[in-house]
Order: C-alpha cells, then structure tokens, then sequence
C-alpha cells in the first residue's frame, strides 16, 4: 500500500444546504477521513448525521461547500467521470422494463461497451451474485434480496475501483439480510473493491467492516473510528464470537456518547 | 390471446345493453304516452320514430342508399370517414411529436416550463369552434390548400395531454435512478433516452389514446368552416339538416363517427401492447379513455 494514493482522502469537507438564508442547515463540517484501497468501511450515525450526504459527496452527486474530495489520483468529479465507483442504493433502483441481464449491462452500454463483451460481463456478474439462472426474467419477477443482488452486480459490471453503497440492505428482513452480508463479504475479498457502506445497523457496520466511522448528528461531523480486528474471512460463528459482542459494545457505546436520547432504538 | 377474445366480448356486450335501454326506453315511453310510468313527468328525450329510431332502424338505413339510386349510406359515411380519419392522422402524429417534444423541452428546462407552460394551458381554453374558422381563413390567405388548415386545427386538440403526460412521464423516474445515471457519468441524452423515455411510456400511451380521440374531433369540427364535403363533418351536418325526413340517417353517422374514434383508439392500444410488453404489476393497464 506504501506509495500508492488513498483510495479515499477526504479533508475539510464541509456541506451547507441553503448557505446564506436563515434556513440554512450545515449538513457536514470538517470531515477528515482517508480511506485506504482494499478497506470495507462503514458509516454509522443517528438519522441526519449526514453519512448518505457524504456517500453523496464522494460520488460527486453532490458539491461539498467545503472541503476537498479526492478518489485514487482523482477529484470527486474526474473520478465519476472516470467511472472509478459503482453504488447501490437502498431501494435496487432497476429499470422495471429490463430484464436482469438487461439491467446489469445498462452501466456497460451508457460506457460505450461492445455489445459481446456487455453480455459477457454481465454474465460474469451475475454467476457473482448467484443469479445466472434469472438473467431473462423482469425484475418485479425477482424478491427484494435478489433484486438487491442484481444492483450490486450492476454495480461491479464495470469494474469500479469503489463500492459505494447507501443501506443497500435497509429494506430487507433479518434472514436475507445476515445471507446478503456474508455474500458481500465474499465479493469484496473476491474483487479487492474499496468498499464505503452506509448503514443503521450496528450488528451489520461491525460485522462486514474493517473500520467504523461512527458520525453525530447537527452538524454531521466524525466522532469515532473504531478498527474492526476479528480477522477475515468472517464466518457465520464470527457473531457468535466474545470479541464481536465487545466491539458492537464499543461501537454502541461511540453512538451513545453521539447522542444519548437517540442511541436507544439501537440497543 | 384469451384477453382480447373476452376484450371483443365485454365490447359487443356494451354495445348489446346500450341497444337493450335505448329500446326499453323507447318501448316505455310509447307505453306511457310518453311520461314515466305512474306519473305526469314528461320523459327527458322523446320516444317517437324521429327522435329515437329504433336500433334496428339504424342499422338497417346503413344498408340501404344514401339517395336514391346512390351508393350504400354504409359506403358513403365509410370513405368519408376515411378521409377525415386521413386528416385526423396527419393531426395526431403532428400533435403526438409536438407535445412530445414540448415534454422534452420543459423536463429540460424549469425556465422553458414556467415561460411556455401557461400559453399551452391557456391554448386549450380557447373553443375549437372559435379557432378552427380563423385558422381556415388564415390558411386560405396563405394559400394553402385547406385540409392543412384541418389537420391543423386536429394536432391543436391532439399536442396538450401527450405535452402533459410526456412531462409527468419523463420526470416520474425515482431519484434514485437520476442518481444512478449520473453515477455512470452518463450524458444527458442516454439519461433521457435509456431512463427517461422508457419510464414515461406508461404515461404516454394514455395521453395518446386520449389525442387519438382528439384529432378526430378536431378533424371533424375543422371540416365544417372548412367546407369539406367528402369528410365526415360535413355528411353529419347534412344529415341532420335533413333530420325529420331521415332520423336514422343521422343516427348512423353518429355511429359511424364514434366507431372511427374508438377504433383509432384501439390502433393506439395496440401500438401499446407491442411496445410494452411486459405488463408487469407495478405497471397497471391504463385505463381506455371514453371517447
């Protein structure tokens, strides 16, 4: 890793929504985060601590009104260009006209792809996420996980650098949850992507992550980094682990002092 | 293709139950003397053979000549049917690419929306009857010959839902799908032709049942100022001009009339379920817009 750029650098990064009106809502302030190429990352925060505000920014969706964003090399804004990321939302976010293998190509053709090697790429991604045998169904046809797969698999068709990922599992029940975690973990030491995830769980920030970046609310601000040491690969028996528990603990704890009255719906 | 065998069979039921009151209503009319039944209230539309022909009437005159020693009334009110439909194509396709583009152009641009958007909607207040005159003297001076002027006057009526439904549709993509496109650094073009159009199709095809209908209205109100003799307008005004010797004549150029609306309709419902093929749940049918 020595001499070669941070995945991630963000320093100073400030975002002000309505600046200069009385209205105005500082969002960030003063982020200071690098991020190295290789690490899984976690976002963690009450609600309106900013952490999707900040995906926002590092995708360049969004203009810090402070700050500097840099990716690899790159500005915020050279590396969209660039296509140095992929992200997944919440909600899959596919186009309910395309069939999945569809979908999964959508990102190759806007890049000017040819045709053979969108196909075979998007198949590549979709044996990834174990979903080959869908490739020409529709996406309503598809469960809420599988739908979720297919995003993440979109996501990767072009091998981004960066996995930038807003509660990708937010919407999904506690089962197909914990199974989408242990799939992502495998893509992530299969792929060496740089991996950035937003989430409201602590269970899920400890178990997928090597780091935790625990952030309050009004203004948005980092808090806390708490280095995630259980070793890889992560197991089904990593939750069942003494040194798991102690660091949901201490991650708690960091939300805690963040904000006492709202740390509670976390317990 | 079982739905569209129950599709025609719900259709002739309609048409079979609106036969059914039309002539209940007629046969309790001339029961009654032409009150409602137990009392002295007037009925709202006379039963008598010339204001309510029966069914089998007017259907029967269609199969007869128009004039004496003429064509079939059948032929007659079909080929000028025909030629209004010709203007009232030329008005839908004109109308469906100019509100189209205009939908473009205000999901573009909040200035382009805020600055045309009260002129489009104030163009509909006007009455066609008003408009289609001044725009058949216009063209005349212009020289034109005169169905431009009534394909004119049919894309005038057509443009408003598809300018309306193109905007709702192209701005109906969840922000999240916005973001996602400009994740991939895509341009505004693919953004508006891979996201944007695709999305908007279900809003489309509403408003462009509805312009069918429309230019065919308008196709038909143009040809009167226009005096237009092969259209369908004008055979419908000399029909009724000769109402009380020939009621049934009238009636059914009325039906012929409402068959070209519906059927252009159903060309438009057809482009629908091959451009759309997959109906998905999250994608209700929508509903055909009466004509």
């Amino acid at each position: 890793m020595s001499g070669t750029a941070a995945a991630v650098a963000m320093s100073g990064v400030g975002v002000t929504f309505g600046a200069g009106r009385p209205n105005a809502v500082t969002a960030l302030e003063g982020i200071d985060l690098t991020i190295q190429p290789g690490e899984f990352v976690s976002l963690i925060g009450p609600s309106g601590c900013g952490k999707s505000t900040l995906l926002r920014v590092v995708a360049d969706l969004l203009s810090p009104s402070s700050g500097e964003v840099r990716l690899g090399d790159r500005s915020a804004s050279e590396a969209r260009a660039n296509r140095d990321y992929g992200m997944v939302f919440q909600s899959a976010t596919l186009l309910d006209w395309r069939k999945i293998l569809a979908n999964v190509e959508l990102p190759l053709e806007i890049m000017g792809f040819d045709p053979d090697e969108r196909r075979a790429r998007a198949r590549e991604m979709l044996e990834l996420v174990r979903l080959s045998e869908f490739e020409d169904h529709y996406p309503w046809q598809l469960s809420g996980g599988m739908q979720q797969r297919v995003a993440i698999a979109r996501a990767l068709s072009f091998k981004p650098s960066i996995l930038l990922m807003d509660e990708p599992f937010g919407a999904l029940d506690e089962m197909t949850r914990e199974h989408m975690q242990m799939e992502l973990l495998n893509i992530w030491q299969t792929t060496g992507t740089t991996v950035i995830f937003v989430t409201h769980s602590i269970p899920e920030a400890v178990f997928l992550s090597t780091r935790v970046v625990v952030m309050s609310p009004r203004p948005g601000r980092i808090t806390d980094l708490i280095d995630i040491d259980l070793g890889l690969p992560r197991r089904f028996e990593t939750r069942e682990n003494q040194q798991f528990f102690e660091l949901i603990t201490s991650v708690r704890e960091a939300l805690r002092r963040v904000d006492p009255a709202v740390s509670e719906p976390w317990g | 293709m079982k739905t569209r065998a129950r599709t025609v069979v719900r259709a002739l039921g309609v048409l079979l139950t609106a036969a059914l009151l039309w002539e209940g209503y007629k046969a309790m009319g001339q029961a009654t003397g032409g009150v409602w039944p137990f009392t002295e209230v007037a009925l709202p539309v006379r039963t008598n053979e010339r204001s309510m022909p029966h069914t089998w009437d007017i259907v029967m005159a269609l199969f007869r000549p128009a004039r004496r020693g003429g064509e079939l009334l059948l032929l007659v009110l079909v080929k000028a049917a025909l030629f209004t439909w010709r203007s009232a194509v030329i008005g839908f396709v004109s109308g469906a690419v100019i509100g189209f583009g205009l939908g473009v152009l205000f999901a573009r641009s909040r200035l382009a929306e805020r600055g045309l958007m009260p002129y489009v909607a104030a163009s509909q207040t006007i009455p066609v009857l008003a408009i289609a005159p001044v725009l058949v003297v216009w063209g005349g001076k212009l020289g034109l010959p005169t169905w431009v002027a009534v394909t004119v006057i049919s894309a005038y009526l057509a443009f408003f839902p598809v300018a309306i439904n193109t905007l709702r549709g192209l701005r109906s993509p969840e922000v999240t799908a916005t973001e996602l496109m400009r994740s991939y650094a895509a341009s505004p073009k693919q953004e508006l032709w891979k996201l944007q159009v695709p999305a908007s199709l279900p809003y489309l095809f509403p408003a462009l049942k509805i312009a069918a209908t429309a230019s065919v209205i308008g196709a038909l109100v143009g040809e009167l100022p226009a005096g237009m003799a092969d259209g369908l307008g004008r055979a419908i005004l000399g029909f009724a001009s000769s109402f009380s010797a020939a009621p049934e004549k009238l009636f059914a150029s009325v039906l012929i009339a409402a068959m070209l609306g519906i059927g252009f309709v159903g060309l438009v419902a057809l482009a629908e379920r091959l451009t759309l093929p997959s109906l998905s749940p999250g994608r209700a049918e929508p509903e055909v817009v009466p004509a």
